[in-house]
This record gives structure tokens, C-alpha cells and sequence, in this order.
């Protein structure tokens, strides 16, 4: 039997009829045809399905779509201000810290999260807090400098 | 083009022109698609890794309410075996047709038997179930020794191994055996004051990309079919599915996807052909994603293997002779990359007395496909542990004893041609100049080094140029972009041009649209497919000029073009691009350029990379501290993402030489199948990764481009290993260094 | 993924009567890390899902005079950010640290990691050394149990039919005392322990050990108690011989097996390489708390 979920996500209340066993990932990226979120892995191992919910970052693979219900989430969807992109995605193609880009919707979202929780990482701090988003393509070394940068640059503005 | 050419856009840092749509999460990958009326397909996978299918009966399925289709092998057309060229090997039909669905018997442990299409994602996984099968379970084959054992069991009862003197005689497990050799190494080691000889061992590691094989599929009879892949070559998915299937190429449309990573593993078919069957029974499209799990069990692996190095020099430091037997494990059907193992393995020295012998072995694990320079990080390793050796027991520098030695313009390959201009020795002065070679090694740490070679390929391009009245345009070409090159493409048409780049959008193109490209491999896009747009963007120069002089009513030669402007020689009337784009309708219609190519002359790339690395004596477990890594790249276009190339590679080879590996129970079932214990390197683990960008430009590109991609993966085995064996003063011969293996080399030997 | 049935009563009853009158065979939820996980692997019947994060208390922590009180579905993120906690238990906060990634610390909890039993459970080794004691609710009333009579087998727990974990409670460190939690594995981060130690030390003002309690993890069914280490430890001042000894005492307690992470005897020598070190850890913050 389905069951009605009503949400938030990105700012916007949203509803919709899922399986109760359908993840929160699929809930956004099948039924909400919100597909920034990408899958991985499916078993919390990879982060590129990153997404905020209630302020605290999660694998959204590793949430059933209901406990969504009464939440806040923010995806990848919501980080940029309709044709202005965050200083964390402006910094990331500056640094040209991707390259397949598939890793990039969570990298962005995890170092988001990371930068409002601890506005003035070391770089260390920044590798080990973003060790649960895998990238393949480029090492890592321009990411965490994308990273660096953006924390500079927000702090500033701050 | 030796000397140094000032450009105006190549080497900037420009920003991707398929940025926004990737950090915005825009951008659509191979699971991102949908169609309406779409249904999803699931694929029943062997429990056993060597096994006869005795029975398949998928009646209960089919008759199952949310079932819409099922595929087995016998609904492929009947295929022979017959090679044919897709992606970056060649393939055989018939091995081809069994791995994407098993015939009468199943090769490896997640080989595809049956797959079903479903009214849900759900729905197909749990109608799995119904099938039924029953196996004679045979015993698995899962290292070389095991397959060339006397009385091993066949994977392949009809298999010959090809490429004996004496042909042979009986069945075996080795598919294929090469030979190269240069000069008589005998007589070589004779002159040798030292030798060093041993056997080396990698394991079977996979590519790891992020994103697992997707695809949808819509089969159409009246029109051509459709094919969404996330795939590295379009182009060679439509040559596969056309060739199982049966269709003609024109009855098959493919459109690339964006694609989440492939590093080769995305240069064959595995989901396409099966949902174009599930396709055609049900009427509806189908969608397939591998799970990450699948990902690991049944896509292609790189091969392990075994190679065995000796190599001789006398006291001077002078190499007389190197010859090496190397062992590749190609998977369940032939096909290793033996062969380019065999051909860089020694390709960094200029020897006069070398033999290669190589073997292609199958084995019950899943069918190897291309990663990285394919076979060179294995072949590579092994030479450049022994070089290091044998630096050490001549007491030479290891970059001193590779100068000696070093492979440069004029230098005779093992495989047939002389080197051309290649940086070899540039990249080896470049890593002594460095910060990192001048630093001491730290406390408790070891460091190494290794040098690294890979030929890069050409081949097919095609490229159109479209022009618009406002004098923006459109790059269409036929390359999956993979790491950024439209940015790189984007950036070359700009500079023949001379407008800005942000003028000119890339797209990659469906098969459609386009004459034939070759895969995205071989590191060949930037060269190839940069010399097809340089083509076409000079195609449009010819025409602007001819334009232009038909306005001015003056031949073409009295017309100069330069920074976006026709000029006229013969007086002082200047239009830009844009002008003449907008009066396009008066001068004979809008313009378009074509760049058709069959490039030559792919520059090989040459690296050395630095590696220092802190090993806890009492755990066993290493920590690179600090890398470096340094190539050859000709002409970085677009800087920023060569060093990419660079860094990637390395890291990819540092989690080889680290900690990856495919672990396999007795019963040949991998039990590390997913991303919590086939450890890829996490940010956490690594140091900035310092990168030179040398220069020696490749003279058969217009603009002296080498492809960066895949050398980069070559050295790092070798120099993390060799780190690792300073670290704890005993050789390193098989990789992975993981914790246990490190342990027990500190603690077995004094 | 098997069908499920989801609930998510707002009562530690309410939570009770769902589990003791369920038809369907039924799970306990909090982060929902491992059961998910699980969930996808399984097959056949429904199962019933009664996510407990809702309930009062079950994601609250406080200390007070006398003890540390842990909301078990308290997400390991919010634990590891408090530094009342982190001062008083360092070595817990590390243990919860240590699981998963930043995203998975966003949803695991320490009465998750501890009602899951694995082997390698982070926690346990830590929750054990501080002598932590689990409060349950059931169909039968409530009752209370040691940590380490919690867990008893691999994925097994001492949980019957309706019962749920409702507190963890763990008593207030006395002066100069502190702990400390290493694990093994072979990255530096995500990956399952190889081998663990958790450790906690009470010294006196001489620096002689007054107390001492030293668990290892992955490296038998469940995580063990090295009655041994406390024994040598205890009326001592730590020394290098003595930290050797207890790494013997660990390694020699151990029992650990071969699987895809590690070899035995890869385990038997690293769990006593973090053992000393664990303790000297745990030492050195004793000789600093007050």
C-alpha cells in the first residue's frame, strides 16, 4: 500500500504517493523527477547522493522516502539562486575540481554542509569531512583547493 | 614546431562550457532519462563462477502479470565468431553475445543468464525468482597458475592457443601467445656486471567509476531505434548492438549520455543489446541500471597478472639487456591487454637486446575490459620495481640510471616504429629540478619513483562547425566528453577563430548526426578529435575569406583572416566573423565547416612520478605523503584539466598499488563487491598532488598536442610500491601494499 | 528491498504494543543505516518497520552529576559535536566519529551500532570501557542490563519479542579518569574496523593506575573484555614494558577470524599494537582531567 508523503524540499512543499519502501533517493529522483541526486552505490558508501535533511547531511539512499514526511531537505537543485550559483559551485568550476561531474551535486551539498557547520576548515579537516564522497576522476587535489577557496571567500563576505 | 608559438585561448583556464549544467545537477546521465511508457529491465546473474546451464526455463516468468518480457541468449540472431574493432580492443561477436548473455555455459560468478522487463523496477527484481535453472557446477579457475595447470579444468573446450611456432594441438586456457624481441638478449646478459630478476604480481582491480551502466532502450521497427547510453562511444554501441542484433547500423541511433566516469570500462556493451530485446518483445522502452554490486560482479575488470623481469647492466650503468614473460588474465573469454603489456613494458629505454613473450589467460572471473592505458600499469610496474633495483645495487640515482638509459627521438621500439620528439628525458630532469626530489625523505619514510609510457592512438573524428547570423556557433562532434574536453574543443576552434571561445557551444552529437567517431579512449579526443575541429574551424575560414572577398569583389588571396577578422589586402575593408555571418544569406547561404579525420601521429606520453610515502612498522599500513607527478603532455590546452589527467591517474595507481583488489572466496565469488571494502582512495587519504606540465610538442598536431589521459595511471604502481620498499628495506613484488601484506613482509624477513 | 509497513509511534508503549502485536515479522529503526541496507538484501514477506526517532528522549543526551544519558537513536553527528560529551568521553565521541562518512554520522546512532551487534561495531569497545548500562521497555516493564551483557553473538541481542533500548546510560567519570577508542582499518576513513580497542584509565595524583578497563573489537563474536590488561595495569604506572604486556594480553584474548578485511593472525597482531596504544591514550588524558 502507498502512502502519502508531504514534505519540503528546497523551500517548496511537496507531495507525493510512494511504496513505503522506496529510499529517499529514488522518492526524489523517480517520483520527483529531481535528478541532481545521483546514485552510486545505493549503500551509503559514495555520498553522491548527498542532500541535507533537517540540517544534518545524509546518503539519501540510506532514507526511507516517509521519513522525509514533516522534514526540510535541500538537494543540489537548491543550492544555486535561479541563474546564480553559489561560491561553492562557482569555485568548483574555477578549480576545475570535476571532471566526469557525476560526484559534483554531493561534493557541492557535503561542502556546503561542512562550511556552515565549520566556517574556517584546514584542509584537513575539509578531506576527512568530504572522505565519504568518492570521486574517481580527479584525485581529489582540486576539489579541496575549490573547497578552500570557497571557505576563504565566505568568510570574507561574511 | 619546435619552437614556442604564443596563442591567444590555448593554455588559459577557461571555465567548462558544461559547467553549470554539472554543479547545478542539470546535466543528464545514463540514469537520468526517461520515456514515457518506459518499463524496467533486471537481469538474472550466475551464482556460480564456472558452471553448465543444464536447464533455463523462464515459462513461470513470462507468465507472471507485471512481466512484459524476457531475454535469454537464444533470442540473439545466430553470430559467429567474427572480430570486429569496438572501443579501444578488438571484440568477437560470439565471446561478445555469450558475456552479455550466457550461452550454454556460465564463465563467472554474476554472469548474465536471463533478464526480464517489468512494470517496475520492483517488479522485474522480484520476477527474477520465477526463473528456473539448474547448473552443473564445475570447478572455478580463478588464478593463472590454476589455468595452466595440466589438468585444469576448460573454460572453452574448442580454445587453441593462437600464436604458437608449432600450432597447437589440444585445448588449453591460454588463448593467445606474443613474441617481440630487439638485438639477442643472451648475448646481452653476457656483457652484464649486474642482473636483477624477479616475478611481479597485480591484482584484479576495477575502474570505479561513480556511476554504474545505464541505459534506456526503445526498439523501433519503422524508424531507428533508440539507444540512451552512458557510454565512452556511441558510435561503437550502435557497431555492437547492429552486429548481435542484427540490425543495420542506420536501423540504430545511439545518443551518448553524460558520462559518470568510465577510464575504458565503459568502451563495451553490456545492458544495450539485452534491452533492445526486452525492447522489441514488449513494445515499450526499456530502462537498465547495473547496481553498484553488478557494477563490480559483471562489467570489466583490468587484468591481474604476473610478470617476470630480468633485467642486466654493466657497472657503468649502461642497460644491455631486458626480457620479460608476461601472464594476463583476460576474464572468461580472450582478450587481455597482453599485448600493449608486451609492447610498453621496456618502450622508456633504448636497449639494444630485448624479448618479450606475453599470454593471454582466461579465467572464471568476469571478462577484462580496458582501463587506462591498458595493460601498461601491470607490464610498467614490473620493469620499473626491477629498474629501481638494480639503480640500487649499481648505487646510482634512480633518475641518473634513467637518464643513461632514457628512450628519445630516434630510439627503436620493440614494436615496430623509431620514437619521434618525446619527453622522456625532459621529464625526468623536470623531476630532479623538483621541490619534491630536493626535499629529504622524511622521518621514517621511504620514497620512490617510477617512469611511465603509453603510445596514445588517432583514428576517426568528425566534426561539423555551424555558424549562426549573430556569429555564435556550435561544435558538433562525436567524442564523449569524459573529463572536460569540450572545454578543450571549445578553446581550439576559438584560437584557428580568433574569436572568444564562450562564442562557440560543444555538443556531443547522437550517431545521426555525425559520420563515424571512434571511442573516446587512447586518450585520443584532444588529438583527434581537437584536429578534426581544428579542421573544421579552418573550413570556416576559408569560407568567411571567400565571403568576404565576394563582397569586396576580390579573389580569396587578396583576403587575410586574423583575430576573428577578414581583411582586404588589396584595400582597407575589414568585416568581422559576425558581419559576415549576418550578410551569410546575401553570399550563398548560412556557413558550416567540416573537419572529417583519420589522425596520425598521436604523440606518444612519457611520465616520471614521485612518491613519498610513512609506513606504520607496527600495522603494516602506508600513508603517501607526498606525490608528484610529472608528463609530457606536448601542448596543455586547457592547463587546469591536464593536470586533472595527471592527478587522477595518479591516484587511481595509488589505490592499485595500495589497497584495491578483487577479494575471491574458494568458490570464485568476489566478496568485496561494492565500495565499503573495495577500497578506492577517499580524500582523507591523500596529499595535494603535485603536478608539472611538461611541454615537448607532438609535431603532428597543429597545435603539438600529446593525449595526457591515460599515462598517468602507469607510473604510480611502481613508485608507490618502490616507496613502500625503502620505507621497510625489503622488495615489494606484488601489490596490493595492503596492511596485512606490508605486516607480514616486515615481520617474516630481517 | 522487501515491502514494509512503517510506523513512527510517538511513545516508548506505543512503540512497545506495535512490536508485541505485530503479524509481520518486524524491525526496530533508528538512523536506519544498517537496516536499510538490509532491508534491500532481503526477500519474501512484508516486514513491519517501527522507526523509534520520533519518541521523546530517544534523541536527547544530558550529564549530570552522576551519569552521561544517551538517547539511542541520537544521530552519531549531533553526539560528536557536543563538547561536554567530547571532554567527558573522549574516546566514546571518537568511537562515534569513527562510523561511517560524514553522511552516514548524519542518520547512525550509538544505539543502532549497538543493537546491530556487528563484530566491528565501533561503540561497543567504548560504551564497555566506560561501563555503560542499556535500559530496555518491553511488554514486561522495563529492566536494565551491562553493555556487555547486551550483545550476545554476532547480529544478536539480548532484546526479546516487543523490547526496545530506551537509555544508555554512562556513569560520570571519576576525577583523572579518561578514555580513548582506536580502530584499524586500512584507509583512513569509511571503512569497517579491522580491529579495535576502546580503553578507559583512572590514575591517581602519582600517576599509578587506579582503574582500568580495556574492550577490543572485530576480533570475536562480539567485543571482549581483556580482563588480563586490567590486572596488569591496575596499582601500576604505565610503563613501555607494561603497555607490551597488555598488547600481548589483547592479542592473546583475541579470537579473531579470516574474512575479506584482514587475516587472523594480521588481527591477533594489530588489536594488541591498538590496545597499548588505546591505553597510553587513555593515560595521558587521565593525567590531564580533573
Amino acid at each position: 500500500m502507498k502512502t502519502h508523503v508531504q514534505t519540503e524540499i528546497n523551500g517548496e512543499a511537496v507531495e507525493c504517493l510512494i511504496d513505503p519502501s522506496t529510499t529517499l533517493l529514488n522518492m526524489l529522483r523517480n517520483d520527483l523527477l529531481l535528478t541532481g541526486t545521483k546514485e552510486g552505490c545505493g549503500s551509503g558508501d559514495c555520498g553522491a547522493c548527498s542532500v541535507v535533511m533537517d540540517g544534518e547531511l545524509v546518503c539519501a539512499c540510506l532514507v526511507l522516502g516517509v521519513e522525509a514526511s514533516g522534514a526540510k531537505i535541500e538537494t543540489i537543485e537548491g543550492v544555486a539562486d535561479k541563474d546564480q550559483l553559489h561560491v561553492i559551485q562557482e569555485k568548483f568550476l574555477e578549480h576545475a575540481a570535476l571532471q566526469c561531474g557525476i560526484c559534483t551535486p554531493g561534493l557541492i551539498v557535503s561542502t556546503k554542509a561542512l562550511l556552515a557547520q565549520n566556517p574556517n576548515p584546514t584542509e584537513e579537516e575539509a578531506r576527512y569531512f568530504l572522505a565519504g564522497n568518492l570521486c574517481r576522476c580527479t584525485g581529489y587535489d582540486k576539489i579541496i583547493k575549490a573547497v578552500m577557496d570557497a571557505a576563504s571567500v565566505l568568510k570574507e563576505a561574511s | 614546431m619546435s619552437e614556442a608559438r604564443q596563442f591567444q585561448h590555448i593554455g588559459q583556464r577557461t571555465i567548462r562550457p558544461d559547467g553549470f549544467d554539472k554543479v547545478t545537477g542539470r546535466a543528464n546521465y545514463g540514469a537520468d532519462f526517461r520515456l514515457p511508457g518506459m518499463i524496467w529491465g533486471k537481469i538474472l546473474r550466475s551464482p556460480h563462477a564456472h558452471a553448465k546451464i543444464k536447464k533455463l526455463d523462464v515459462s513461470k516468468a513470462e507468465a507472471h502479470p507485471d512481466v512484459l518480457a524476457v531475454a535469454t541468449h537464444q533470442d540473439f540472431p545466430s553470430v559467429n565468431s567474427e572480430a570486429f574493432a569496438a572501443g579501444e580492443a578488438m571484440m568477437d561477436v560470439l565471446d561478445l553475445a555469450r558475456n552479455v548473455l550466457a550461452d550454454k555455459k556460465v564463465l563467472y560468478h554474476g554472469h548474465a543468464i536471463a533478464a526480464i522487463a517489468a512494470t517496475s523496477e520492483a517488479a522485474a527484481a522480484m520476477a527474477l525468482n520465477l526463473i528456473e535453472v539448474e547448473y552443473e557446477v564445475l570447478p572455478p579457475v580463478m588464478t593463472i597458475d590454476a589455468a595452466l595447470a595440466e589438468d585444469a579444468p576448460l573454460l572453452h573446450e574448442d580454445m587453441m592457443t593462437q600464436g604458437l611456432t608449432e600450432p597447437a594441438t589440444t585445448p588449453s586456457n591460454v588463448a593467445s601467445r606474443m613474441e617481440l624481441k630487439k638485438g639477442d638478449v643472451a648475448s646481452g646478459f653476457a656483457e652484464a656486471d649486474v642482473i636483477v630478476e624477479r616475478t611481479y604480481e597485480t591484482p584484479t582491480v576495477h575502474q570505479g567509476y561513480i556511476e554504474p551502466h545505464a541505459t534506456v532502450v526503445r526498439y523501433d521497427d519503422k524508424a531507428p531505434s533508440l539507444v540512451w547510453a552512458s557510454t565512452q562511444g556511441h558510435f561503437d554501441v550502435r557497431a555492437s548492438v547492429s552486429k548481435l542484433l542484427k540490425m543495420k547500423l542506420g536501423q540504430v541511433k545511439v545518443i551518448a549520455s553524460e558520462i559518470g566516469g568510465g577510464f575504458g570500462g565503459k568502451t563495451t556493451v553490456y545492458l544495450e543489446p539485452v534491452a533492445m530485446i526486452l525492447s522489441k518483445k514488449s513494445g515499450r522502452p526499456v530502462k537498465m541500471i547495473m547496481s553498484r554490486e553488478e557494477v563490480f560482479r559483471a562489467s570489466g575488470p583490468a587484468s591481474a597478472s604476473r610478470s617476470h623481469v630480468k633485467i642486466g647492466a654493466k657497472q657503468s650503468g649502461e642497460i644491455v639487456a631486458m626480457e620479460a614473460t608476461l601472464h594476463f588474465e583476460a576474464g572468461a573469454f580472450k582478450g587481455s591487454p597482453m599485448g600493449p603489456g608486451c609492447m610498453t613494458i621496456f618502450t622508456p629505454y633504448d636497449v639494444p637486446n630485448l624479448f618479450v613473450e606475453g599470454y593471454d589467460v582466461v579465467v572464471n572471473k568476469a571478462k577484462v575490459a580496458a582501463y587506462r592505458a591498458p595493460g601498461a600499469p601491470q607490464a610498467e610496474f614490473a620493469a620499473e620495481m626491477a629498474m629501481n633495483e638494480l639503480a640500487a645495487k649499481l648505487n646510482i640515482d634512480p633518475i641518473d640510471f634513467r637518464l643513461l638509459n632514457a628512450a628519445k627521438e630516434g630510439t627503436q621500439t620493440i614494436y615496430g616504429p623509431k620514437l619521434k620528439e618525446v619527453g622522456l628525458v625532459e621529464c625526468l630532469e623536470a623531476a630532479r629540478r623538483s621541490p619534491h626530489y630536493q626535499s629529504p625523505v622524511g622521518e621514517g619514510c621511504g620514497r620512490g619513483l617510477a617512469a611511465g609510457f603509453w603510445f596514445n592512438i588517432g583514428g576517426q573524428s568528425s566534426v561539423t562547425l555551424n555558424l549562426n547570423p549573430d556569429g555564435t556557433g556550435t561544435i558538433i562532434e562525436g567524442s564523449p566528453d569524459i573529463g572536460g574536453s569540450r572545454a578543450s574543443m571549445q578553446m581550439m576552434a576559438a584560437e584557428v577563430l580568433g574569436i572568444e571561445p564562450n562564442r562557440l557551444n560543444p555538443i556531443v552529437a547522437d550517431t545521426e548526426t555525425l559520420p563515424y567517431n571512434q571511442t573516446t579512449g587512447g586518450s585520443r579526443t584532444t588529438f583527434a578529435t581537437g584536429m578534426a575541429v581544428i579542421e573544421a574551424a579552418e573550413d570556416v575560414v576559408e569560407q568567411l575569406k571567400q565571403r568576404a572577398a565576394s563582397l569586396w569583389n576580390v579573389t580569396a588571396e587578396q583576403v587575410d583572416y586574423k583575430n576573428g577578422v577578414v581583411l582586404n589586402l588589396a584595400g582597407d575593408d575589414q568585416m568581422t566573423l559576425a558581419q559576415i555571418c549576418a550578410s551569410a544569406e546575401k553570399t550563398g547561404g548560412q556557413i558550416s565547416g567540416r573537419g572529417n579525420v583519420n589522425a596520425r601521429g598521436a604523440g606518444p606520453s612519457f611520465a616520471v612520478h614521485l612518491c613519498d610515502v610513512k609506513v606504520d612498522q607496527e600495522t603494516g599500513k602506508t600513508d603517501v605523503v607526498r606525490y608528484t607527478a610529472i608528463q609530457d603532455a606536448g601542448k596543455a590546452i586547457h592547463p587546469s584539466y591536464v593536470e586533472g589527467q595527471f592527478q587522477g591517474g595518479a591516484v587511481q595507481g595509488i589505490g592499485w598499488a595500495l589497497n584495491e583488489e578483487y577479494v575471491y572466496n574458494s568458490d570464485g565469488i568476489m566478496e568485496n563487491a561494492g565500495f565499503l571494502d573495495y577500497r578506492i582512495p577517499l580524500a582523507s587519504d591523500l596529499p595535494e598532488i603535485e603536478t608539472i606540465i611538461v611541454e615537448v610538442p607532438n609535431t603532428f598536431h597543429p597545435f603539438g598536442v600529446r593525449g595526457v589521459g591515460e599515462t598517468g595511471i602507469v607510473p604510480p604502481l611502481g613508485a608507490v610500491a618502490s616507496a613502500v620498499s625503502d620505507a621497510i628495506d625489503r622488495p615489494v613484488t606484488k601489490i596490493p601494499c595492503s596492511p596485512p601484506h606490508v605486516l607480514s613482509m616486515i615481520l617474516n624477513q630481517g | 528491498m522487501v515491502a514494509v509497513t512503517y510506523h513512527a509511534p510517538t511513545s516508548v508503549d506505543e512503540a512497545v504494543a506495535l512490536l508485541a502485536s505485530s503479524d509481520l515479522p518486524s524491525k526496530v529503526m533508528a538512523g536506519g543505516t544498517d537496516l536499510i541496507i538490509q532491508m534491500q538484501k532481503l526477500v519474501g514477506d512484508a516486514r513491519l518497520i517501527v522507526d523509534l526517532k520520533k519518541i521523546e528522549g530517544m534523541q536527547t543526551v544530558s550529564i549530570d552529576a552522576e551519569a552521561l544519558r544517551l538517547g539511542p537513536s541520537l544521530c552519531c553527528a549531533k553526539l560528536t559535536r557536543r563538547e561536554d560529551v567530547k571532554a567527558l568521553f573522549p574516546g566514546l565521541v571518537e568511537a562515534a566519529y569513527l562510523i561511517g562518512s560524514s553522511q552516514v554520522q548524519g542518520r547512525a546512532s550509538v544505539g543502532g551500532n549497538l543493537c546491530n551487534a556487528s563484530p566491528a561495531a565501533d561503540t561497543i569497545p567504548a560504551l564497555i570501557a566506560n561501563r555503560a548500562v542499556c535500559h530496555i521497555a518491553g511488554p514486561e516493564g522495563e529492566r536494565s542490563v551491562p553493555v556487555e551483557d547486551f550483545v550476545t553473538g554476532v547480529g544478536r541481542n539480548c532484546l526479546t519479542a516487543g523490547e526496545i533500548l530506551t537509555q544508555i546510560e554512562l556513569p560520570r567519570p571519576s576525577a583523572r579518569t579518561s578514555d580513548a577508542y582506536l580502530r584499524f582499518i586500512p584507509r583512513t576513513e569509511m571503512d569497517i574496523a579491522v580491529a579495535s580497542a576502546g580503553a578507559s584509565i583512572t590514575l591517581d595524583d602519582d600517576g599509578i593506575c587506579r582503574d582500568a578497563r580495556l574492550a577490543i573489537g572485530a576480533v570475536a563474536p562480539t567485543a571482549i573484555i581483556v580482563a588480563a590488561a586490567s590486572d596488569l595495569l591496575i596499582g601500576n604506572i604505565i610503563t613501555p614494558d607494561i603497555l607490551a604486556a597488555v598488547a600481548d594480553a589483547a592479542s592473546s584474548a583475541s579470537q579473531p577470524i579470516s574474512d575479506r578485511r584482514g587475516t587472523a593472525e594480521f588481527r591477533r597482531h594489530v588489536v594488541g599494537v591498538l590496545a597499548k596504544r588505546a591505553v597510553s591514550i587513555a593515560a595521558e588524558r587521565a593525567r590531564e582531567a580533573v
